[in-house]
């Protein structure tokens, strides 16, 4: 059973992984001026309902399972996620707004987020992996 | 504050200062650097010594012009009038007057050396009035105005006065022609019509007979243009026209005594007279005075000149003017020249890009092919055309000397010339050259100006000349010794001078406050851009982001790139040189290692200089790129080629939407409307392919079918609006003058269409979709008409005000819009190139914060009346009509880019203003009109310690409503200092409270008022507490500030108290919203106004210090501190709050005022609301309304007068704007002070 949690966890955590690589990348397009804000924006904000789903899930899950250390490493960014979702001003087009984006240095915290997150769910990766190996071997 | 937010600001709870500072992070600076990024040494260094060295000898030619009017100086003069100007200030008298608003806004051209020209003249005629900072900026000139003047104009003019007073009818033109002439602003669709024409104008009045030609040219090339005669003049007349026209600019004309009109009458005859020479041209004779007031004024001057120039003809002869025969053959060549030029920039055509991004990048590849293939044949052809030209010149020249006697003849022909000037050698080949060879011609004369060696002999002044160099260090000690007036020759004691701000009583200086000067070399500043134009909060740019935290100030920009302008040097050429790595354009601040190579002030790469960019038709040699007008003046305008396109342009569309719901109708808006949209449906910019179309609303909406061949407009109705449709796409938008029949049908009868109305609801989310839908295949101007709150379909809204939080202290809510529909449609409109412009008249709520995004981020405007009501509230309906005359006939761009570019090491992280930046530095503007104004924030990334003057250059790319793509360029240049003081020393306190203002804006939406106020009050105390603990060495007990920062408390306390961010006093939500809107969108003059009022005491008026402009004699009153304590109830006081004035009279107001002014017996009998002064014939009246038009033509959107009596209940209207003064809810300016004292003594 914990092997299947963590098969799970693992296989949400490298949808994730490739979200924020996708972030990232879109993110450094709009930098690089290879694509507009609008759509970049749009892309993007697609996407953050996916995301913040698919964390959530996981975290929810490793408290169901009673991990509690992996739930409190996730929780944080979880709690992030749900801030910045709901946080959005109501005259705002999303999280990313094309409006927003290129003031007040935005883009670039915007791509210092999708780094971190990037990070951590690498992180959380290895993590899932090696404890769905354990599991596996104490099975 | 969502959470993205949080993190670019560290210091988000904090302190603004740091904020701006710690924002910085964001985005990657826009210039790649070059490959040799070498630090910039010196930038200007190589030009610079040429430059200086042309201005003499632009002066130097002039001055043997001026006798004889040779052709080659024309040009030279409407470059280099400025500087002429200045001499005479300098020489004629001490003291500059001030100048007029108007002129400042208007009148100032967008070089330096333009402001100099109008300026000084304005200066010049009035010896007694006040002296102004921006003498500083002329300082430069004036030095060497001094210089070259004393020589020649001396021994011309008799009296100073003389010299003054021309002057200021020069001045005055320039004035009249921006604001009058300014609707009409044409274009000219042929790109290079003529020379100087081009290059020199902006809008000028185009005659209605000659559309294409008359339409550029400035002043002096108004003055050219008046009339031209269907037989073009010979070559040689227009030249010495345009001499004179440059001449005019000058100050020299020492004998026009008599009335401006008169003088500017004689002067062009007597540039007639010089035409005179030619028979044939006689013939084409104008009335003097058809011609557009510029021109004639310019002429004026040079026509004082000529008396002395008996003595000059000399000098021309030797150049030998060469047989007419050859002159012709050589204008054809010209001609010749001219299709090649055309016929090669064909080729460049290469990219059409889906992106417009692309656009400017494009440049890049056009740029290089069009370089290589200028290089290969035009030229030489040019040369010839060109030296043609200035042969004719030289012969016109000695032509003239006979026409003194001639002068009192009346040739309008000369003018017309002149208009035909573009090409000096024959005006018939002139006229059929294209208009690139055209645009070449233009430049010629100002190179010949430069260049004296081609007739070293001919000039009697010969001998200055050459002496000239040694003369010019004089000249800087000249100018240090007039440094009084300006602070360019000792700033630094002055401005850092510890002022105790709680002990001076008076801390407002009488005059008004100009924008300091940069430290920048004489040279520099005299190329650099007009303050108008573009200024940034430090004129000394710390070396590190470091010190910047340290000095806690502001830095950024604040532009107002489409300014109205009235002279603007106009390029055409095939080569937008631009550096290769940052697409910058070539400016006065790039430095020339070699005649081959310059290096980008920008990035430092070294770039190519382009075969065409080399060539210099004045010395007929290659080697002198430095003389070129993109290199002597800081703001041009560029034709751009089809490079610079992704479509072909587009011609001007106009939509107009209107609610036209119960509310609306009883508002009675329609009437006001339509009436000035009849009155001025021909003077909308645009060319004949100009479309029009109208959309009604309420609940349902109203498409109106105007095709051409009906026999009354039809109306169709849709009622489906949750999914709109076009019922007939082809017909709802029509050619302006197919249709105007139908077009006038319409709006008679609009007004009284809906009177019956009993809709009361308003579909305007719908509406708006249809007409986006309307515009997307051409883009254009929505204007949309909005009386209530949109109650049906998408985008609808709900009351979001509580009435009784309206003067709550604590939270104000909704200041962001409720839904992003509007944001969306917005951004849709701009990418399909569509503006939509809002005008709100709501009596109730109508959630301005929501409906202005379609403003905001579609590069709109917003107009917002309270309470409109055609009947009751007369005030506000005469507001509406004249905003709404404004609002038709300014000038406007379509389809516009604008990126700003500053040098490596500085980066922009955050915009203000109406538009929606599309990539870092690229600003997306579907519409740019002149009212538009623009700041930006800047950090420093790297280290600028290399570098000692660091550039900005903003370029927007746009096309004109006559369909041609123009590029207007406006390039800044400051010194990088490295330490505190200096930064101190270099604060333009105004440019930083607007910045501030547009930053506690966005503050307030993106956090909270409270917050907003926090952030204002902190960006005083940071840095004076800065500055008292780091520079001055003063006691931590008393509150000092240096001289150049002593304002801000007052300023800021102003901006507490401005509708946007005051708590405590009641305040409509719409009213705060609108006003926040404004300080986003308003250049800094205009905020300026509205953030501090200025009070002026006007029961006493007199003529001491008076300033004349337009022979109107306005008075200058001291400015008043905003306190109630300056009102005595003896006096009447004017207030200047920008959109509005108010009169107040006090109760024991001088009879004499009241009867002589106002036009009643006594102070009881003054009626409760009077919006006019009357028209007595009585001095003190016409004295107050002259001042008071003066103060009205200063801006473009007429602002309505309100008579406010010491008791009647509108004087609290009045009261609000005495700043200084406790209220209820706010501190006055003392306990303010007191206030910061504290938190800088904490």
């Amino acid at each position: 059973m914990e092997a299947v949690v963590f098969l799970f966890s693992l296989l949400d955590c490298c949808a994730l992984i490739f979200l924020s690589v996708y972030f990232v990348i879109t993110l450094s397009d709009l930098e690089c001026d290879y694509i507009n804000a609008r759509s970049c924006c749009s892309k993007l904000n697609t996407w953050v309902i996916p995301e913040l789903v698919g964390h959530t899930i996981v975290t929810v899950l490793m408290l169901v399972s009673l991990h509690w250390f992996i739930f409190l490493l996730n929780l944080p960014v979880a709690t992030w996620n749900i801030y910045r979702f709901i946080m959005v001003p109501s005259g705002n087009m999303g999280v990313f707004d094309p409006t927003e984006i290129h003031n007040r240095g935005q883009l670039k915290s915007h791509m210092k987020e999708a780094m971190i997150k990037l990070g951590f769910y690498l992180l959380c990766f290895f993590m899932y992996l090696y404890s769905m190996i354990l599991a596996l071997i104490n099975d | 504050m969502s959470a993205p937010a949080g993190s670019p600001h560290p210091a988000a709870g904090a302190r603004m200062p740091p904020k701006l500072g710690g924002a910085v992070s964001g985005l990657a600076p826009p210039q790649q650097n070059g490959p040799a990024q070498s630090p910039m040494q010196v930038p200007s260094g190589y030009g610079l010594p040429h430059q200086n060295y042309m201005v003499p000898s632009g002066h130097y030619s002039q001055g043997p012009g001026k006798m004889t009017s040779l052709p080659l100086d024309s040009q030279c003069d409407s470059y280099y009038s400025r500087p002429y100007t200045v001499p005479t200030q300098n020489s004629g008298t001490p003291s500059s007057a001030n100048q007029p608003g108007a002129q400042q806004m208007y009148g100032r051209g967008p070089s330096a050396p333009h402001m100099g020209g109008s300026t000084p003249g304005s200066f010049q005629g009035v010896p007694a009035s006040a002296s102004h900072s921006y003498s500083s900026a002329s300082q430069p000139y004036s030095s060497l105005g001094n210089r070259y003047s004393s020589p020649t104009t001396y021994s011309a003019n008799a009296s100073v006065a003389s010299q003054g007073y021309p002057s200021t009818c020069s001045h005055y033109p320039i004035s009249t022609v921006s604001n009058v002439v300014y609707p009409n602003v044409s274009y000219p669709s042929l790109p290079a019509s003529e020379p100087y024409g081009q290059m020199f104008t902006s809008q000028s009045a185009p005659p209605p007979a000659r559309p294409v030609k008359e339409s550029y040219s400035g002043p002096s090339t108004a003055l050219t243009y008046p009339s031209r005669p269907p037989p073009p003049p010979s070559q040689h007349q227009q030249q010495q026209q345009q001499s004179h026209s440059g001449y005019s600019s000058l100050p020299w004309s020492g004998p026009a005594l008599p009335p401006a009109q008169d003088s500017l009458i004689r002067n062009q005859m007597g540039s007639l007279a010089t035409a005179n020479s030619h028979p044939t041209n006689n013939e084409n004779v104008q009335p003097p005075k058809s011609s557009s007031v510029v021109s004639t004024v310019l002429p004026g001057p040079s026509s004082t000149r000529m008396p002395p120039a008996p003595s000059h003809p000399v000098g021309p002869v030797p150049s030998a003017p060469p047989p007419p025969e050859q002159m012709q053959t050589k204008g054809m060549q010209y001609g010749d020249y001219g299709n090649n030029q055309a016929s090669s920039t064909a080729t460049p055509l290469s990219s059409a890009s889906d992106d417009e991004e692309e656009q400017e990048e494009d440049e890049e590849a056009g740029v290089d092919s069009s370089s290589t293939t200028s290089s290969a044949s035009p030229l030489p052809n040019s040369y010839d055309a060109l030296e043609g030209g200035s042969y004719p010149d030289m012969h016109s020249s000695s032509a003239s000397s006979p026409v003194p006697d001639h002068a009192l003849e009346p040739n309008p022909t000369l003018a017309q010339a002149l208009s035909a000037a573009p090409t000096p050698p024959a005006a018939q080949p002139a006229k059929v050259a294209k208009p690139f060879g055209y645009g070449y011609p233009a430049l010629q004369p100002a190179y010949q100006n430069a260049a004296p060696p081609p007739m070293p002999a001919a000039h009697p002044s010969g001998p200055s000349y050459t002496g000239y160099p040694q003369h010019y260090p004089g000249v800087n000690q000249l100018s240090s010794g007039l440094g009084g007036l300006s602070l360019q020759s000792s700033p630094q004691p002055e401005s850092l001078r510890p002022v105790n701000l709680t002990q001076e009583k008076n801390i407002l200086p009488p005059t008004p406050i100009w924008a300091p000067v940069p430290n920048l070399s004489a040279e520099l500043s005299k190329l650099n851009c007009s303050p108008d134009s573009f200024r940034c909060t430090l004129t000394s740019i710390p070396q590190t982001q470091a010190l910047l935290n340290k000095a806690k100030l502001p830095l950024g920009l604040l532009l107002h790139p489409f300014r109205d302008l009235t002279q603007l040097p106009v390029i055409t050429s095939n080569t937008i040189v631009r550096c290769r790595s940052c697409r910058t354009y070539i400016n006065p601040f790039v430095s020339f290692i070699d005649q081959r190579r310059w290096k980008c002030n920008l990035c430092y790469r070294v770039n190519d200089v382009p075969e065409e960019f080399l060539y210099n038709p004045l010395t007929r040699s290659y080697g002198e790129p430095h003389k070129r007008p993109e290199v002597q003046n800081s703001t041009v305008e560029f034709i751009a080629s089809s490079d610079y396109m992704l479509r072909p342009p587009q011609p001007a569309v106009y939509l107009f939407v209107l609610d036209v719901s119960h509310n609306a109708v009883e508002a009675g808006y329609l009437t006001v409307l339509c009436q000035s949209l009849l009155e001025n449906l021909d003077k909308l910019p645009g060319d004949s392919r100009t479309r029009i179309g109208f959309m009604t609303f309420d609940s349902t909406i109203h498409f109106y079918n105007l095709q051409e061949g009906l026999s009354q407009p039809q109306m169709l109705i849709v009622s489906d609006i949750d999914d709109v449709f076009l019922p007939t796409p082809d017909s709802l938008l029509v050619n302006l003058y197919e249709s105007k029949e139908l077009i006038k049908d319409l709006l008679n009868a609009l007004p009284s269409m809906f009177i019956n109305t009993r809709e009361t609801h308003s579909a305007l989310g719908p509406a708006l979709q249809a007409a986006f839908k309307l515009m997307s295949p051409t883009g254009g101007r929505v204007s949309v008409f909005q009386t209530q709150l949109p109650s049906l379909g998408a985008g609808l809204l709900q009351s979001r005000e509580d009435p009784n939080q309206r003067s709550s202290t604590k939270v104000v809510h909704h200041l962001g819009p409720a839904t992003d529909f509007y944001k969306k449609l917005a951004l849709d409109c701009s990418g399909q190139q569509t503006a939509v412009d809002l005008f709100l008249l709501s009596s109730q709520y109508s959630d301005l914060a929501s409906l202005a995004c379609m403003s905001k981020y579609s590069a709109g405007c917003i107009f917002y009346y309270p309470s409109f009501h055609s009947t009751h509230n007369p005030s506000q309906a005469e507001k509406l009509q004249k905003d709404l005359k404004r609002y038709l006939t300014r000038k406007i761009g379509f389809e516009a880019v604008m990126r700003i570019r500053c040098t490596k090491g500085l980066s922009m992280h955050t915009f203000h203003g109406n538009f929606f930046v599309r990539s870092t530095d690229l600003l997306s503007l579907a519409n740019i009109n002149p009212d538009a104004g623009f700041a930006v924030q800047l950090s420093i990334e790297e280290s600028l310690t290399d570098t000692a003057l660091v550039c900005f250059q903003t370029a927007l790319l746009y096309t004109s409503s006559k369909g041609e793509r123009r590029i207007r360029v406006h390039t800044l240049c400051l010194p990088v200092v490295s330490s505190l003081a200096d930064v101190y020393a270099g604060v333009d306190v105004q440019a930083a409270v607007c910045l501030l203002a547009n930053m506690a804006v966005d503050r307030s939406v993106s956090s909270s008022l409270s917050d907003a106020r926090d952030a204002l009050v902190n960006a005083v105390v940071d840095p004076l507490s800065a500055y008292s603990s780091a520079v001055a060495s003063v006691p931590r007990s008393t509150l000092t500030a240096p001289s150049s920062l002593k304002l801000l408390p007052l300023y800021v306390l102003a901006l507490l108290k401005q509708k946007a961010f005051r708590t405590g006093t009641s305040t409509r939500l719409d009213d705060r919203v609108y006003a926040m809107c404004q300080m986003k969108s308003q250049p800094l003059v205009h905020l300026m106004k509205m953030i501090h009022p200025n009070l002026y005491r006007i029961d006493r008026l007199t003529d001491e210090g008076a300033i004349h402009v337009n022979d109107r004699v306005v008075p200058q009153p001291p400015l008043q501190k905003l306190s109630a304590e300056k009102l005595t109830r003896e006096g009447a006081f004017l207030m200047d709050c920008g959109s509005v004035f108010y009169i107040w009279v006090g109760k024991g107001c001088d009879s004499n005022f009241i009867e002589n002014v106002l036009g009643y017996p006594d102070f009881a009998s003054i009626p409760q609301k009077m919006t006019h002064l009357p028209e007595l014939d009585t001095l003190p009246s016409e004295r107050t309304r002259s001042f008071v038009t003066w103060l009205r033509d200063s801006r473009p959107l007429s602002p309505v007068l309100h008579l406010v009596k010491d008791e009647s209940p509108a004087k609290t209207d009045f009261f609000q704007h005495l700043l200084e003064d406790r209220t209820e809810a706010a501190l006055s300016y003392y306990e303010f002070l007191i206030h910061i004292q504290q938190q800088v003594c904490k």
